[in-house]
């Protein structure tokens, strides 16, 4: 049977601004998220948390508490009936307390009830006695007593090598949140069999069930993960919060419960970016080229593990930056204290030592009398270069000069625009007077490697679907609101020739893991296994029917329609699965030598910077950005992530810090924990430099994280630049500015 | 005690006990969850609501105060397929990541765009400062309000 149609072409496809498939039901209210979720008879959970950063639980007496009206379970570190801890990289801290607490908020009991207000009385009524220990909160005290997570030497080519030009310089970061909108929050079902379903927000469901199974001690097929729709995450979401606890009060009571942190427990609930305290020295000659850096980096890991230890390896390997240098020296030290666990945020490691790097070239600068933008250029590291800091030869593309060069190119805004009080540094406050305020630009280029690195084996699964209506790609790769799911309908669409692609979100029992959504990775690994799997399919499809063309028609042969897609879809192939992998990386060697990453991209911000020096009052005017990212594939949601990232990258330069007083968190509320508003946003001018991934979908590389590592110190310079003062640690606060 | 509110024109009766918030019955008793809760201190604009006229945050409302009023929430704006010009906006603009934001801005800007339907960039900044977003940094959002406003001053071209 043959068919003469006209062919028609697909519209959405790699390269256009595809609309999102969940944007219609975000816009009306529809969207589910893990916090809209309910269950017909489901309970409430409720968590009983530390108030002390250290102490010894000398009485727990849940009695009482059973006797409040509408509770039907309170459950204790006794009851976990598996392994009783927990840890993304190692199993090491507690479901719920041990005996022991070591931070702020650790969790102690879990609570089911018929409300949240019960649930509510019922924590109140559980009796804990503590002694209180003295908290270990100072990093320094910390790295004298070897409690640490992690230490690492990174040491590459001469040790005696010198330059004429030395700077040295002490800088900190502050502690950040991750602060998505949407709560953690989940709801678990019992199965009736002895199983549960967990509907949760996560970044990574498979690794949440790994977690799950081992604590409460089933076999993995008793216990089913779904994505339910994300708040945004930006690294808060991939260690385990109530997962656990939610499937231990399903199992407990047999009924469906949900729970949803408050804002206040959110910021306990998750982790945090690491505070850093970074030392550098930075050698060159009278010419500016980089001989010599050595840094030693101290960053506070927390009471638990988390991530820490790839936090360290990354903060060490991007310590230098994308520069040249033959002769480095950094020294890491992750401690362990009983400040608030720190793990993964957007960046992961080189946000801090970026700050550190990029402060340190624009100090040499300074002592060569030399344009920061020509030092950074002279040393730009490029192909065939090595990484100052492991060796490893970098293959592929790394546009550092190209993304600078065209940086300086995009034209300054003009000055002060005093027509509206929103324009002035203090804002509607109406502080600041438009004669005294000063401006200053300045500049930073920063360096992220992207997907995971020291001989991870990182792979992704995806399964693709035809269907008489068009293809379906299942997956359960956490879409956290950055477009991943657009990016694969978009690949899966240029690939097949077909305009309707549905995403489906397989649980955790349906499909194997697709890694997280995180480290820049699921456009080059889902969306690559999505490119893999469509294209093994439409050629398996040609060579079964000797065709030259697949659409959403069907099968073609020199222009003929030969098999409907309904056919096809009957007599097949219709389905393939693919396990995708990105290149294998290395472990490093003893000395922190080796090919351990497999892809990096690069990126450049300016800052332009109004700053009243009176009050210390800065207004951000605008960041302008030229990114490395291999291949544009959705222009707006690009835009997007840059946009968004250069915001949490000006949030950490200006606002954004959890202010600790002996391992308390002083400011868990929006009230007191600044998130920047319309009010602070600068204008973005944002260009990108497509040169092509050596194995991403298209030459695409993943976007997320370059945009919030360089923007920071961008502003930092620029902060200085306006007001002469050395600004060495972020958040910059007025005092720093004012000088008191 | 049993309150009355009319919600997106169809009237609510329930139960409350007494310190729920109008968020808290919307989301928990009306079966209206699209406004959202990400702070419920009133720092966020998540759960904004049309209160009687005003943009209020439904977080800080005592259900009990609202009882007889009307309120619009955002699932109130779309007319079934058929979008609210600001909504439209939001998602051409590119305003709209994980969305939690969503519902708020939604609410805040129509009813400006309702007052005013040819903001400048600063009147649009300055009316929806109360409203954070973490994943779009603001840009995308302004950028398809400001769209809408052009439109609007071009006579809806
Ligand atoms: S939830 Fe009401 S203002 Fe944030
Ligand atoms: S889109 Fe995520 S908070 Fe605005």
């Amino acid at each position: 049977m043959t068919f003469t149609t006209q062919r028609r072409e697909v519209r959405s496809g790699v390269g256009t601004s595809a609309d999102r498939p969940d944007g219609i039901p975000k816009v009306k209210g529809n969207f589910a998220y893990s916090s809209d979720l309910s269950a017909h008879g489901a309970l409430w959970g409720a968590t009983l948390r530390s108030p002390h950063a250290h102490a010894r639980i000398t009485r727990l007496d849940i009695g009482p508490a059973l006797r409040v009206p509408g509770v039907s379970a309170i459950l204790t570190y006794d009851d976990v009936p598996g392994r009783k801890v927990f840890g993304l990289e190692e199993a090491d801290q507690p479901v719920l307390a041990d005996g022991e607490v070591r931070y702020w908020g650790e969790p102690i009991a879990v609570v089911a009830a018929d409300d949240a207000e019960d649930a509510r009385r019922a924590l109140e009524a559980i009796v804990v006695e503590y002694d209180v220990l003295e908290p270990l909160v100072d990093p320094e005290e910390a790295a004298r007593r070897d409690e640490t997570f992690r230490t690492m030497t990174v040491r590459r080519g001469d040790p005696e090598a010198r330059g004429e030009v030395v700077v040295e310089g002490y800088y900190d970061t502050g502690m950040q949140d991750q602060a998505p909108l949407g709560p953690e929050a989940g709801l678990a079902i019992p199965d009736g069999e002895g199983g549960v379903d967990l509907y949760v927000a996560t970044q990574w469901s498979h690794v949440d069930h790994e977690q799950i199974v081992a604590a409460l001690g089933v076999p993995p097929d008793r216990v089913r993960v779904h994505l339910s729709g994300i708040g945004g995450a930006f690294g808060a979401r991939e260690d385990v919060s109530l997962q656990i606890h939610l499937c231990m009060l399903a199992m407990h009571t047999g009924r469906p419960v949900r729970m949803v942190y408050n804002r206040a427990e959110s910021f306990v609930g998750h982790v945090h970016r690491h505070p850093s305290r970074m030392w550098y020295r930075h050698e060159a000659t009278r010419d500016g080229t980089l001989v010599r850096v050595t840094a030693r980096l101290l960053l506070d890991g927390g009471a638990y593990m988390s991530s820490s230890r790839a936090v360290m390896a990354n903060a060490a390997y991007f310590a230098v930056g994308p520069y040249r240098c033959d002769s480095v020296e950094v020294h890491g030290v992750m401690t362990r204290t009983n400040n608030p666990p720190c793990g993964a945020m957007r960046g992961f490691g080189a946000v801090q030592s970026c700050f550190g790097y990029e402060s340190q070239m624009d100090r040499l600068a300074d002592a060569l009398g030399m344009d920061p933008v020509e030092l950074r250029l002279r040393n730009a590291l490029a192909p065939g270069d090595h990484m100052p800091t492991t060796g490893q030869l970098i293959e592929g593309s790394l546009p550092t000069a190209e993304v600078i060069e065209r940086l300086r190119a995009i034209p300054l805004p003009s000055g002060l625009d005093a027509t509206h009080p929103l324009h002035l540094p203090g804002g509607t406050g109406l502080t600041t007077s438009p004669g005294d305020v000063v401006r200053g630009v300045g500049y930073a280029v920063g360096m992220k490697n992207l997907m995971f690195s020291e001989a991870f084996d990182d792979f992704t699964e995806v399964r693709i679907v035809l269907t008489p209506v068009g293809v379906e790609i299942h997956t359960a790769a956490a879409e956290v609101g950055q477009g991943l799911i657009t990016v694969c309908q978009q690949i899966a669409r240029s690939v097949l020739d077909m305009e309707h692609v549905a995403v489906i979100f397989d649980d955790t029992s349906q499909i194997g893991s697709a890694g997280s959504t995180s480290a820049s990775r699921q456009t080059q690994m889902t969306g690559g296994a999505v490119l893999a799997a469509t294209t093994e399919l439409r050629d398996r499809i040609l060579a079964e029917y000797g065709a030259d063309r697949l659409d959403a028609q069907g099968v073609w042969r020199e222009g003929e329609l030969t098999v409907s897609v309904d056919e096809l879809c009957q007599r097949g192939p219709a389905e393939h699965h693919v396990r995708f992998r990105h290149p294998p990386t290395a472990r490093p060697d003893d000395n922190g030598q080796g090919d351990v990453h497999v892809d990096f991209a690069v990126a450049a911000h300016r800052a332009v910077v109004d700053v009243d020096p009176e009050l210390g009052l800065v207004r951000v005017v605008r960041v302008d950005t030229v990114q490395d990212v291999g291949k544009v594939l959705n222009p707006r949601a690009l835009v997007g992530q840059i946009e968004g990232g250069i915001m949490q990258g000006v949030g950490l330069a200006v606002m954004e810090e959890l202010v600790l007083d002996g391992g308390r968190i002083r400011n868990a509320n929006f009230t007191d924990y600044l998130l920047p508003t319309f009010a602070d946003a600068p204008d973005v001018v944002a260009e990108f430099v497509e040169e092509p991934s050596h194995f991403g979908p298209f030459g695409a590389k993943g976007a997320g994280e370059p945009p919030t590592i360089s923007s920071t110190p961008a502003v930092a310079a620029a902060i200085r630049a306006a007001t002469g003062r050395p600004i060495t640690r972020v958040p910059v606060h007025p005092d720093d500015i004012i000088g008191l | 005690m049993r309150i009355t509110i009319t919600v997106n024109g169809v009237d609510h009766s329930v139960d409350v006990r007494g310190p729920e918030s109008l968020l808290h019955v919307l989301r928990e008793e009306m079966a209206l969850p699209g406004s959202k809760n990400a702070c419920e201190q009133g720092e966020c604009g998540s759960c904004s609501v049309v209160l009687d006229g005003d943009v209020v945050c439904s977080c800080l409302v005592m259900a009990v105060d609202a009882n007889g009023s009307t309120v619009r929430t955002v699932e109130g704006y779309a007319d079934h397929d058929v979008l609210h010009p600001v909504q439209t906006a939001l998602l051409d603009g590119g305003g709209v990541q994980c969305g939690f934001c969503t519902p708020g801005f939604v609410v805040a800007a129509a009813e400006l765009f309702d007052v005013n339907p040819t903001p400048t960039s600063d009147e649009i900044r300055e009316a929806l400062a109360g409203n954070v977003c973490r994943c779009t940094g603001y840009g995308a959002i302004l950028r398809g309000l400001e769209e809408l406003a052009a439109r609007n001053a071009g006579g809806g071209a």
